[in-house]
């Protein structure tokens, strides 16, 4: 029994993780209708940003050291809040409507993202930021005159590859002149380790098991974001907003509520959200250019389980996903039917993580044949399907 | 058996405690034209859904031709031969309206039939004629994304009766129109009238004047408030006061 | 404009559009391999011959999203299970009473039972089609049949995926997990896999069902089921209304185009040397969409040019500068669905060639609202005459 129980903690424990990571793409899904497929990315970046904040914190020895945690929190979460904010002003926001393009450009974002991480050094910086001057403050230049329009397709013509010729150009002169330090990626495709501060290290004793007391902290961070989202959403005037915006956007409008900024405000929290799912999944293993990938399917299945009209399915899905995949994995359930030899078997072949999921899958597909939309529906008569 | 071609009782539908219909009780005979008015958020919409299998009902049923349609999916009671109009017409924009005509007329509409099946000699003509009868012939072989709102109307009507349904269901058919076209489609519909029943939810008045020859039936609050000819209904003291209001234009 | 092209596409005679299958096809099969190896580029034929491949998952993956609206992210599997059932095949022509030689790594004695069946060469080959395609209806069915779509259905797909992924890779006393089967070695009809002739077999091969695989397509979409295709892709529950359950379609076109991914990854395995679980990552089954997405969605050619098109820069930019590229794709997902929803193809359909002309600064002279091509006015002219 203690076995079970035990089974049923670490379960939660991954549950959280997954919540975590997959509250903001809920948000983003239920409120927006948008499926971020770049989210996982946001995580890695969330990461990142802790790992450069510990970095950062590394040389000023041990009382603040211990502290990193919170502002790397801070950090991650303004880092990704802000690109959520560029990717939905820039990309996302002349896809509404087309929830499967979105997945697709998301998509081209993710894949822009894991390269980036991987290849970012000062030269690539300064050739980036020297393009985004050039490119983009033309543009706004010749954006004043009168006959913009008329021109506007022959000076993208001329002004992309030139801009990016000179940025390219000025880039690996930069490079040739100081070489190594300016070539050399600042992260590079290894993965990079985190270190948890000295007070997260360890775990408290319970029987004969331990719990680490890193995956306590991510269940209490995960407990504070789903109040923070909650009291948010439901207490505060742009939460209203958000809230007024997704049942109905048109009447929203009309009554005056910026349904764009909101779009956007939304979409900045879920990343931020996405970000602080990073800073907690960097304390659980090595972060590397592909981490986001590696949540990504979950996350998913966790948004579809719960379906999209309330928070707490999002919650459940989560924590029953990562209890059964944690019973499943680990056989916990082998000892109850050993006496079944046929059963035993079963149970024992899906004993370890990748078989667990092969069978979680399962579980969901069959769950979905008694309830398609998820297990908090949004109800009512609906204008399609 | 009863000879009544649509029999609703007791039907009660609620969405999370709020219900929109409550305890309807509803019937017609084959070949009526049936006018349902009532205000807004009266539940006439959610009627229709019902009937069509969009909705399932909590309690109570219905029955067309003596046949109880709960657990019949949208499809199912299609074949059966209920045609649905959408309020806002709802037609496929991508394809022209011959092909438009050409799907909702096919007569088997199982998976390997429709891929497999040789189209019927006389399918042709009867779009042609469809096509007349709905005044798209000019526009037959354009995209319907390209054709106008009242266009799009006549010819969701036209893909109803493509169909050849026994039941049309008709959701406020002449929204949008201009007085011309509105006179057009109450024509349209009186003729179909003749051959098919035939119900009609509506809010223009002057247009519900024009082809309620029959019953009209308010609905108010999810039941039926009264039943009756069009001038009884009008005169009715609780159908002015929740629906027409007190307004002297209304008298003829 | 877009009316007289479209008029002039439906109107030209099937006869033309026959002649000009073919006249590629003879391009393709004969011309190419000759230019390139003049080029001295002999190894891209052998490249060229698996982008003929891939065009054939293009064009499954075209007939399900561009056509009907389903957008799978698993085609990998498919792909991958087509590749197995050919591959299983290769890996068991040995002498009698031998095993593949990662068996006996493992200390697996006895062939597993489900690999028996693919001692016979017509089973395997009906398994690279209908295998994927039972799994691909099976999946479709219970997904389709609760109204699940849109994201939703591309989410499971994408999950499914992974699940087959984890599978193959931890069974490898089953199917030598991660480092899949080599092919290349093998013998069929008793001559290496791996040699030129059977290579080049192989290449004539993936042209033949290219074109077959393009005659279905091409005869699905073309009929009544094409337009249905379309009817349930813009409104699908109007198409309920009108009397059809779109589950039996999606379900029929969902499993056509996951037997021609069936195809196409056995093709592919025979010609690079082998399958692996590799093929079902993530980031491939995404690829294949946006090689539709790049040539045009709902056109059969565009399909295939965009499937060869992406591939060759793939394989260009990847050996030039191996970091650019996955910036090179990401800004190439962004730019279609962005800039070019309808892809390549639906660009010169409807605008291309306006475009480039204003671009040159020859604007094309507008009649007010394009008087000469309203149908309303040509149906009087033609009356009239009457």
């Amino acid at each position: 029994m203690t076995a079970l129980l035990n089974g049923l903690f670490d379960g939660i424990s991954i549950g959280s993780v997954l919540l975590l990571a997959a509250l903001g793409l809920a948000i983003v899904f239920g409120l927006m209708g948008v499926i971020n497929m770049a989210h996982g990315e946001l995580m890695m970046m969330g990461a990142y940003t802790t790992f450069v904040v510990q970095n950062i914190f590394k040389p000023l020895g041990a009382p603040w050291f211990g502290l990193y945690i919170i502002v790397a929190l801070v950090a991650a979460f303004f880092v990704t809040a802000i690109m959520g904010l560029i990717l939905e002003r820039g990309v996302i926001r002349y896809l509404y409507g087309r929830p499967l393009e979105t997945l697709l450009a998301t998509w081209g974002v993710s894949l822009i993202l894991q390269q980036f991480v991987r290849s970012v050094s000062w030269m690539l910086v300064i050739g980036l930021s020297l393009f985004c001057v050039l490119f983009f403050g033309t543009m706004t230049l010749l954006a004043r005159r009168r006959n913009f329009q008329r021109i506007r397709n022959w000076v993208l013509v001329i002004l992309l590859p030139l801009s990016t010729g000179i940025a390219w150009n000025v880039a690996t002169w930069v490079g040739g002149i100081y070489k190594l330090p300016v070539t050399q990626p600042w992260f590079g495709a290894q993965n990079v380790d985190v270190t948890a501060p000295g007070w997260l290290r360890g775990g408290l004793k319970l029987g004969a098991s331990q719990v680490p007391y890193t995956r306590l902290f991510i269940l209490g961070l995960t407990i504070v974001c789903i109040l923070g989202v909650y009291t948010f959403l439901h207490r505060s005037a742009w939460g209203l907003r958000i809230r007024a915006v997704t049942q109905n956007r048109e009447m929203s409008a009309c009554l005056g509520i910026p349904t764009q900024t909101v779009d956007a405000l939304t979409f900045a929290i879920g990343s931020g959200l996405a970000g602080i799912a990073g800073c907690a999944v960097s304390f659980l293993g090595s972060v590397g250019p592909n981490t986001g990938q590696n949540y990504i399917v979950d996350t998913f299945m966790v948004v579809v389980v719960g379906g999209v009209g309330k928070l707490v399915g999002s919650i459940v899905a989560a924590l029953a996903i990562g209890i059964a995949n944690y019973i499943i994995g680990t056989n916990a359930l082998g000892p109850f039917v050993a006496s079944v030899p046929f059963l035993a078997d079963f149970f024992a072949f899906f004993a370890n993580a990748s078989m667990a999921k092969v069978m979680v899958f399962a579980l969901i597909i069959s769950f979905l044949q008694f309830k398609p939309a998820g297990m908090f529906p949004q109800k009512g008569r609906t204008v399609d399907a | 058996m009863s000879a009544k071609i649509l029999e609703i009782e007791d039907l009660t539908v609620s969405f999370d405690g709020f219900k929109a219909l409550n305890q309807l009780n509803f019937s017609m005979e084959p070949g009526e034209l049936r006018v349902i008015i009532g205000p807004n958020g009266a539940g006439k919409t959610t009627f229709l859904d019902v009937i069509t299998g969009k909705v399932q009902p909590t309690i109570g049923s219905a029955r067309f031709k003596g046949k109880n349609l709960k657990a019949l999916s949208e499809h199912q009671i299609c074949r059966l031969g209920i045609g649905r109009k959408f309020q806002t017409p709802r037609i496929f924009l991508k394809l022209t309206p011959r092909e438009n005509l050409s799907l909702s007329g096919n007569r088997y509409k199982g998976v390997f039939s429709t891929l497999l099946n040789k189209r019927p000699t006389g399918e042709q003509q009867t779009i042609s004629g469809l096509l007349e009868t709905v005044g798209l012939t000019p526009k037959a072989d354009i995209p319907a994304e390209l054709l106008s709102h009242g266009e799009k109307q006549r010819l969701e009507i036209g893909m109803l009766v493509a169909q050849s349904p026994d039941l049309l269901l008709v959701d406020e058919p002449v929204a949008g129109l201009t007085d011309e076209e509105t006179e057009n489609v109450g024509n349209l519909l009186l003729t179909l009238a003749e051959s098919h029943s035939i119900i009609v939810i509506e809010h223009d008045m002057e247009f519900v004047r024009q082809i309620a020859r029959q019953q009209v039936t308010v609905l108010h609050q999810g039941s039926v408030l009264c039943e009756g000819k069009m001038n009884d209904v009008q005169n009715d003291p609780r159908v002015i006061e929740v629906y027409l209001g007190e307004a002297p234009s209304m008298d003829e | 404009m877009l009316r007289a092209i479209k008029g002039q596409i439906q109107k030209r005679p099937r006869l033309f559009e026959g002649i000009g299958v073919v006249a590629i096809a003879l391009l393709i099969l004969f011309a190419a391999p000759a230019i390139l190896t003049a080029m001295g580029q002999e190894f891209r034929v052998n490249m060229l011959g698996r982008f003929l491949a891939l065009a054939i998952v293009a064009l499954g993956i075209d007939l399900i999203w561009g056509y009907t609206g389903i957008l799978s992210l698993g085609h990998g599997l498919f792909f991958t299970l087509g590749g197995y059932a050919l591959a299983m095949h290769l890996k068991l022509q040995l002498p009698e009473g031998e095993l593949p030689e990662f068996f006996t790594l493992y200390g697996v004695k006895e062939l597993p039972w489900f690999w028996k069946p693919f001692h016979s060469f017509p089973f395997s080959l009906a398994a690279t089609i209908f295998v994927p395609m039972l799994i691909a209806a099976l999946l479709g069915y219970l997904v389709f049949r609760n109204r699940i779509r849109g994201v939703y259905f591309s989410i499971l797909t994408q999950a499914a995926l992974i699940v087959f992924f984890n599978f193959f890779n931890s069974q490898q006393k089953l199917i030598n997990g991660t480092n899949g089967l080599k092919t290349d070695t093998a013998k069929i009809f008793d001559v290496y896999v791996g040699s030129d002739d059977v290579q080049r077999i192989l290449y004539i091969l993936s042209v033949v069902f290219l074109i077959l695989a393009y005659c279905l397509s091409r005869w699905l979409t073309s009929g009544r089921l094409g337009r249905l295709l379309i009817a349930i892709r813009d409104d699908e529950s109007r198409v309920r209304f009108s009397g059809y359950d779109p589950t039996g379609f999606k379900v029929l076109v969902f499993a056509v185009s996951a037997g021609l991914a069936g195809i196409a990854g056995a093709l592919y395995a025979a010609q690079s040397g082998g399958i692996s679980p590799k093929t079902m990552d993530i980031a491939f089954s995404i690829e294949m969409v946006i090689w539709v997405a790049v040539g045009g969605r709902a056109s059969l050619v565009g399909a295939i040019l965009g499937a060869i098109l992406v591939n060759f820069s793939k394989s260009i930019l990847s050996e030039q500068f191996p970091q650019v590229w996955l910036f090179f794709l990401g800004g190439l997902f962004l730019t279609v669905v962005t800039v070019l929803p309808d892809g390549f193809v639906g660009w010169l359909r409807t605008q291309g060639v306006d475009q480039v002309r204003s671009l040159l600064g020859r604007r094309r002279l507008l009649t007010y609202p394009s008087l000469a091509e309203d149908p309303e006015v040509e149906y009087e002219r033609q009356n009239l005459r009457n």
